[in-house]
């Protein structure tokens, strides 16, 4: 263009600055003494992007824990360092930000992710470079196929899922369920399939199997279908941003039967956003919140000191992940490869909050699960369901 | 001639680099580099549409979406045979290297296929009306995958086989990957700057005035259209068998405008420019990754300002290329 | 056919909330021939706004008809400076510069992403409760079909909010320059329309609506978060072209009837083929009426 002076400068000086942060500065960890090297420990998240809310939540659960056994004088008398790195939702970035942490940050253990597709994405990398990989919450079963250096400290779909449809069945005397799972996110689907096999194994009848994509905000549609149907009881297997309205508009049609759920459920915004409408209704998690043990009730009251609300289930797995990461080197002796994978594997009885947790054959959590009940506004112990 | 060697010479270096590369830099850098051979692949084959010949497509990743499914599918349900029984002849290299680009063409074919169902209709359309039609098509696409139980559906498609389960179906050679991209952008550029080519250019200065001097616009779109979608489906298909794992998440509208801000970003209608923003925007989220939350933040900042500051891309209409690379994509074969 | 009233009921109310979208988008569209992509994020700052408003100034304990008003009039006013800065940083200085359609496209989705991530940053990743700051009550009850005070509501701030943006347009000086410079741009300039304050007057506008828009959805379904506005944005945008780009009247059918469409589908299909299904009607109609429902054929020059 003639006349047009050059404005690259500030352009370039942009550019240099996106360059200049190329080597990153990790984010820091707690405390490292001096003299003492502290141990590198990994966790990749979604701390942006859609499901932003899942990682930041499971972040600050991994956090606690560590500033806990750090204020305890680290494992093996060294403290632990965590790096975490953000994959904005997306697939891919969760290998790379795996990566990251595995090659340029040479973490000795890895902590992720909260989404089973992004934990599928990422667990080839870690079991590749022999890092154990302790995922939270995925709850697909082919996680822990990939390798064994892949280990998970939560149910798996096909449990939780027969828990939900034993309870149904057993407990609420339901033959005829609905179905109402979230389309887009394999923990939803995962649940409510495994849901559907027992239900129908027990004699029950599914009636309405209808779906809806995470970020909805209406559902009437669905539910109105939902209640041609006349079902007993409905099962929502989603996560706590869409149960909240799931009920209220279910209120608003009339639908007056039990919604069921599991544990993505577990959160402060289901309560705040249901308000009245999801009295009554029951869903299974790994722990209640309102129990008696001292452990629960300092993380329950930490937590909150810390973060002024109730910790959701994301930030007690992820508690509990890191805890049994640090119960696991002390066992082992040693803080990385071999023996501390095969420690992991050796995990029976580990005192969580989130349950008594043992690892199994196949590296996944075998621990009681519960059935709460929202009672009065909070959610309040039901049954306990031993592990099958 | 200066041309055909250089060409050797960079073929035997890619060669080499798929040998040196893994030991030289770990796999976190090989991933991004990958990405960044994906990404400049993607972006070079809508500038044949967009910045060529001028038609505003954003579906893009609609396109590479079925490139990485299909061949994804290929390899999983009949390549894994394949490939166990060309590696019991011949070594393992070898027999790696054949069958590669067996499901890079599948998912090319499928995706310029797919290019042709929605360019026959779309392409009547203009300017925003077709802008929407194609980001319509592009996630009616994405659905369509995500109610495929067999390819995965909301849990995402493992390239692993359960015929041959041990047998790992990646392929993450670098210099490969590269050379795959090269030769498209080789075939892409040869298309738009050859004597037929200023067809395309063109149906984008003025689409009546070409049809009135005898260009067969519609053809010429269509054709731009189909050629397009062929590479993006060789992009996605490169995507699927590097990451090792797919999820429909990957390809949603989201990715489409990330590839449609390479493009202009570059400049309509430079190559180059193209390949120039496509490296440097699919490195800078890793390169930013050290402030956090403030990193896609930076991100907006740096494609808001770079449009205010040059509107009209990097490189505009120019081609940052030596000049006997220009020769060698204008004339045709064997001029010296 | 109880189920059926029903659903048209649900779509009816929810195709309200896109044409009010949709009327920005068109608008912005009709003068710059821009497509805003920014306008789903200003949405969402329109109910984060509500929502701290409400909070701020008590409503969320006490709910009042007069609590919304003050709730809608403050989120709209907040967007609409929103709206003028947008224009005036990201848009305007491409279009002194003529840089064409595409240059400013790239920043209106830069801009987007800027808002989205803002967001989560500054009103936190996690989902948002939005008060009622009008008590939800049951007003009407025929067999099954339940009418809620709080639809009532929707439906009618939506209309009675379309109904001023046309007696702005249609009775209005700036309505009249807003149509000229719709038509011919620099025909305007020429007759002496300060084309710059009618752009400005226009995002102004749209902005408005759209933060009324949030403040409705608010009110209905009461969950909002940072990244609410993507999916409604595009699905907007998708019902301002049905209608005809550039078309206000255009612009609420075609939200509505998308509304009625996607909830059809919804109810009686799967809500996974729902998006799939609205880019489908979409497409359909380009297709056999490019201009949309209510535009007028561009015939074009040689």
């Amino acid at each position: 263009m003639r006349g047009q002076p050059r404005r690259r400068a500030p352009w370039l000086a942009l550019l240099a600055l996106v360059l200049a942060c190329g080597p990153d500065t990790g984010a820091g960890g707690s405390g490292a003494e001096a003299g003492k090297e502290p141990i590198k420990v990994g966790h990749f998240a979604s701390l942006t992007g859609d499901t932003a809310t899942f990682g930041q939540s499971t972040d600050r659960g991994i956090r606690m824990a560590i500033e806990e056994i750090n204020a305890r004088g680290g494992v093996l008398g060294r403290p632990l360092e965590l790096i975490s790195e953000d994959d904005r939702s997306i697939t891919e970035e969760a290998r790379s930000a795996a990566q990251k942490l595995l090659q340029r940050d040479q973490v000795v253990a890895l902590l992720g992710e909260v989404a089973s597709s992004r934990s599928l994405a990422a667990a080839p990398e870690a079991q590749r470079a022999k890092v154990p990989m302790i995922s939270p919450a995925s709850t697909n079963p082919k996680v822990t196929e990939v390798g064994n250096y892949v280990f998970r400290t939560c149910f798996i779909d096909p449990f939780q899922g027969a828990v939900m449809a034993r309870f149904a069945q057993g407990e609420l005397g339901a033959k005829r369920v609905a179905i109402l799972f979230d389309f887009k996110q394999d923990y939803s689907v995962g649940l409510a399939e495994f849901f559907r096999n027992t239900f129908k194994e027990l004699g029950g009848e599914i009636v309405a199997d209808e779906r809806y994509t995470s970020g909805d905000i209406e559902f009437r549609a669905q539910l109105t279908t939902i209640r041609a149907a006349n079902p007993d009881a409905v099962f929502v297997p989603g996560y706590y941003t869409e149960v909240g309205l799931i009920a209220k508009q279910a209120r608003e049609l009339g639908l007056d039967v039990p919604l069921l759920g599991g544990d993505g459920w577990d959160s402060a915004k289901t309560l705040e956003i249901g308000g009245a409408a999801v009295e009554g209704y029951y869903f299974s998690n790994h722990y209640a919140a309102d129990s008696d043990s001292p452990k629960v009730r300092a993380f329950v009251d930490g937590y909150r000191k810390q973060h002024g609300e109730v910790p959701d289930a994301m930030a007690a797995l992820g508690y509990d992940a890191a805890g049994i990461l640090a119960d696991a080197m002390e066992r082992a002796g040693r803080v990385e490869g071999e023996p501390l994978r095969a420690a992991l594997a050796a995990t029976r009885d580990y005192d969580g909050v989130t349950g008594r947790i043992s690892i199994d054959e196949a590296r996944n959590a075998r621990k009681d699960a519960v059935v709460l009940k929202i009672e009065g506004g909070k959610f309040r112990f039901y049954r306990s369901v031993p592990a099958s | 001639m200066r041309a055909r060697l250089l060409l050797v010479a960079g073929l035997a270096l890619l060669v080499a680099a798929d040998l040196a590369l893994p030991r030289l830099l770990n796999p976190y850098y090989l991933t991004i580099l990958t990405r960044i051979g994906v990404a400049v692949l993607a972006a070079a084959s809508l500038q044949l549409v967009n910045g060529f010949t001028g038609q505003f497509s954003i579906g893009h990743a609609g396109f590479m979406a079925v490139g990485a499914y299909v061949s994804a599918a290929l390899s999983v349900y009949a390549g894994a045979d394949w490939l166990a029984g060309l590696s019991g002849a011949l070594p393992a290299p070898l027999a790696r290297g054949l069958y590669f680009p067996l499901p890079l063409l599948a998912g090319g074919a499928a995706a310029a296929l797919a290019g042709f169902v929605v360019g026959i209709p779309a392409l009547r359309l203009r300017g925003d009306y077709l802008a929407i039609a194609t980001l319509g098509f592009g996630e009616i696409i994405r659905i369509a995958i995500l109610n495929v139980d067999s390819v995965g559906g909301a849990r995402g498609f493992s390239l692993a086989s359960p015929s041959q389960p041990g047998l790992d179906l990646r392929y993450e050679g670098l210099g490969a990957i590269y050379a795959v991209v090269a030769l498209s952008v080789g075939v892409i550029a040869r298309l738009v700057y050859a004597t037929g080519g200023l067809a395309f250019r063109a149906v984008r200065e003025d689409e009546i005035a070409a049809e009135a001097v005898g260009v067969a616009t519609t053809r010429v779109k269509v054709e731009a259209f189909v050629v397009s979608s062929f590479f993006a489906g060789v992009a996605g298909a490169l995507f699927a068998h590097s990451e090792g794992y797919v999820h429909t998440n990957s390809f949603s509208f989201i990715r489409s405008f990330e590839v449609v801000v390479f493009v202009v970003l570059g400049g309509l209608g430079s190559i180059s420019g193209a390949i120039l923003a496509a490296t440097v925007l699919t490195a800078a989220p890793e390169l930013l990754r050290g402030l956090g939350e403030w990193r896609m933040i930076l991100y907006s900042l740096l494609l808001i300002v770079t449009m205010l500051l040059r509107p009209q891309g990097l490189l505009g209409q120019r081609e940052l290329v030596p000049s006997w690379l220009r020769r060698a994509a204008r004339e045709p074969h064997g001029a010296p | 056919m109880e189920n059926f009233l029903q659903q048209l009921l649900n779509g009816v109310t929810w195709g309200g909330i896109y044409a009010l979208i949709a009327l920005g988008y068109t608008m912005v569209y009709g003068v710059l021939k821009l497509i805003n992509f920014a306008h789903g994020e200003v949405y969402m700052v329109g109910a984060m706004t509500g929502f701290y408003v409400a909070h701020a100034l008590g409503f969320a304990s006490q709910p009042s008809l007069a609590g919304l008003f003050v709730t809608l009039a403050a989120a709209m006013l907040a967007c609409a400076a929103l709206g003028a800065l947008i224009e005036r940083v990201a848009y305007r200085p491409l279009r002194l510069r003529g840089a064409g359609r595409l240059a400013p496209l790239i920043t209106a989705i830069g801009v987007s992403l800027l808002l989205q991530n803002a967001g989560q940053l500054v009103f936190g990743a996690d989902p948002k409760f939005f008060p009622s700051i009008i008590e939800s009550r049951e007003l009407l009850r025929v067999g099954s079909i339940a009418l809620s005070n709080v639809q009532v509501v929707v439906l009618v701030t939506a209309l009675a909010l379309m109904a001023g943006l046309e007696f702005v347009v249609m009775r209005t000086r700036f309505g009249r320059a807003m149509r000229a410079v719709s038509f011919d741009a620099p025909a305007a300039a020429l007759m002496g329309v300060p084309v710059d304050r009618v752009v400005l007057g226009t995002f102004v506008l749209g902005s408005a609506l759209a933060a009324a828009a949030g403040i409705l959805v608010g009110l209905s379904n009461p969950k909002i978060d940072p990244l609410m506005g993507v999916m409604p944005g595009i699905k907007a945008f998708v019902a301002a072209v049905l209608g005809g780009i550039g078309n206000i009247p255009g612009a609420m059918v075609g939200g509505l009837l998308l509304g009625v469409v996607e909830t059809l589908v919804s109810g009686y299909l799967s809500s996974t083929y729902r998006d799939a299904i609205a880019f489908l009607v979409l497409i359909a109609i380009l297709l056999y009426r490019p201009t949309g429902l209510f535009g007028t054929p561009q015939t074009e020059k040689v």
